[in-house]
């Protein structure tokens, strides 16, 4: 390709930069407002106030606190291997942000409707374990180290069983694009593959949970026991990056657990009268749209941080056993059942 | 076919960017004053004890390749299940052979106690 070539594909590179920006930008400020929604709604489970200092009722908190981080010193410890200790909060992020390519947000609107999407955030959430595992080693700190060989075989175990929970999906729509997943559960609340697939709904979202290494499967960055585990070592922006990865990566759950098993975009009053959507106002909010797929999401997440009010850490050995020897046969089984069901035509609405 | 794949391409190099731009607004921004004790690795304010690249946990590597094993699984898996009302009881029955294959092994590794974390 020439450079006539290249400057007619120009105008389409910048459709598609403007695209990923709309996409990133709010996806960032939903990051940014989940880290204070998650510090107020907890200190109101808590029973405390939660940040309220920082601008009315504490709203400008998430600024304060990224301007704060900017303006701290990246440390860059002696004994760690410099690059990799830089490559993996990039390794982190990058993947966190870039499996949104396939999301759906509603009809038609989707980055890249690709035909291997689901493959693709499979692929793009086993980068993430890269940035982990890098930063423990990177950094030579004990540490680091274990939490790193911790939260990374947590993370490999749980992928497993989120692995079968997807082929379960895929069983269920016959497709790999994740548009057409969301367009497989018309037809109401109980279509939604929450329900056929009810148990692999329920393994899908805990090890999204464990995957991102949220409470109370954090042991990776336990505190009490680990100090922060593998970004121990991290300060400023290189902090930042990590923080702002983990909380991109629970959104990122959170939707794909609403498209595959909620409906993604479709109103759970599907099948209303066409005079009921012709109403003004109305009629668009209970018909499908992106309103729906976020009020799913914020759902979910949600859920997350009531987790983490509620429960107590798990232990490491609890984990393991939990991902192993529960969440893998429960999903194999399942799988067996499911295809038992597509291939002898007993259930009617999975084709 | 493949044009759907270049915004994936540029959403990767974007997402790149989000992680390095950050970095670079940090040293620049943020100030640099270095001294031995802030650069020696944290270990709750006592001097690092040797390196801390030491031998870890031979179970660590163990779960690593069976999640090989398993990954693979899945990506077998993945193509079987969106064409498995197509290929019938035939390609069902296959499948169910494959993983019964699979499950003998998982279960060896369970009776084992390779999955025991104490």
């Amino acid at each position: 390709m020439g450079a006539q070539g290249m400057l007619e594909g120009l105008p389409e590179v910048l459709v598609i930069l403007a695209k990923i920006f709309a996409i990133t930008l709010p996806l960032l400020g939903v990051v940014a407002y989940l880290t204070f929604a998650e510090r107020k709604i907890i200190g109101y489970m808590q029973v405390r106030l939660g940040p309220n200092r920082v601008g009315p009722r504490g709203w400008l908190q998430p600024i304060a606190d990224a301007l704060k981080l900017l303006t701290k010193e990246i440390i860059l410890p002696s004994a760690s291997s410099r690059f990799l200790f830089l490559l993996a909060p990039v390794l982190a992020i990058a993947p966190a942000l870039a499996a949104w390519a396939v999301v759906p947000f509603a009809d038609g609107m989707v980055l890249a409707s690709v035909d291997a999407g689901v493959l693709y955030v499979l692929a793009m959430s086993s980068v993430g374990v890269y940035g982990v595992i890098l930063a423990g080693w990177a950094a030579n700190s004990r540490y680091a180290f274990l939490g790193a060989m911790r939260s990374a075989a947590q993370m490999i175990s749980y992928e497993i069983a989120m692995g079968f929970a997807l082929v379960g999906v895929l069983m269920a729509a016959g497709s790999l694009n994740l548009e057409k997943i969301v367009l497989a559960q018309q037809g109401g609340v109980l279509s939604w593959f929450w329900l056929p697939l009810a148990p692999l709904f329920v393994v899908y979202f805990v090890a999204g949970v464990a995957e991102t290494n949220r409470a109370p499967f954090d042991v990776a960055e336990g505190e009490s026991e680990l100090v922060a585990g593998f970004h121990v070592e991290y300060s400023g922006m290189g902090f930042a990056v990590f923080f702002l990865a983990e909380y991109a990566n629970m959104v990122l759950i959170a939707a794909l657990t609403a498209v595959m098993f909620l409906g993604g975009w479709l109103s759970p009053f599907e099948g209303l009268p066409a005079e009921v959507l012709g109403v003004p106002v109305l009629g668009p909010v209970l018909g499908p749209g992106l309103h729906w797929l976020a009020a799913k999401t914020s759902l979910l997440l949600l859920l997350f941080l009531w987790l983490r009010a509620t429960f107590p850490r798990y232990r490491y050995d609890q984990i393991m056993r939990l991902g192993w020897k529960v969440f893998i046969p429960v999903s194999l089984l399942w799988i067996v059942v499911l295809g038992l069901a597509i291939t002898t035509r007993v259930a009617p609405w999975l084709d | 076919m493949l044009d759907n794949y270049l915004p994936v391409l540029v959403f990767i190099l974007v997402g790149i960017l989000f992680g390095v731009g950050p970095l670079v607004a940090g040293f620049v921004i943020g100030p640099r004053r270095p001294y031995d004790e802030k650069l020696s690795p944290y270990e709750c304010g006592f001097e690092p004890f040797g390196d801390a690249r030491a031998p870890f946990d031979v179970r660590y590597y163990l779960v690593a390749i069976l999640f090989i094993l398993f990954d693979l699984e899945i990506a077998f898996l993945f193509p079987w299940a969106v064409v498995l009302d197509q290929i019938g009881l035939a390609g069902f029955l296959a499948m169910m052979v494959f993983l019964a294959i699979l499950v003998v092994g998982f279960v060896y590794e369970w009776k084992k106690g390779a999955l025991e974390w104490e």
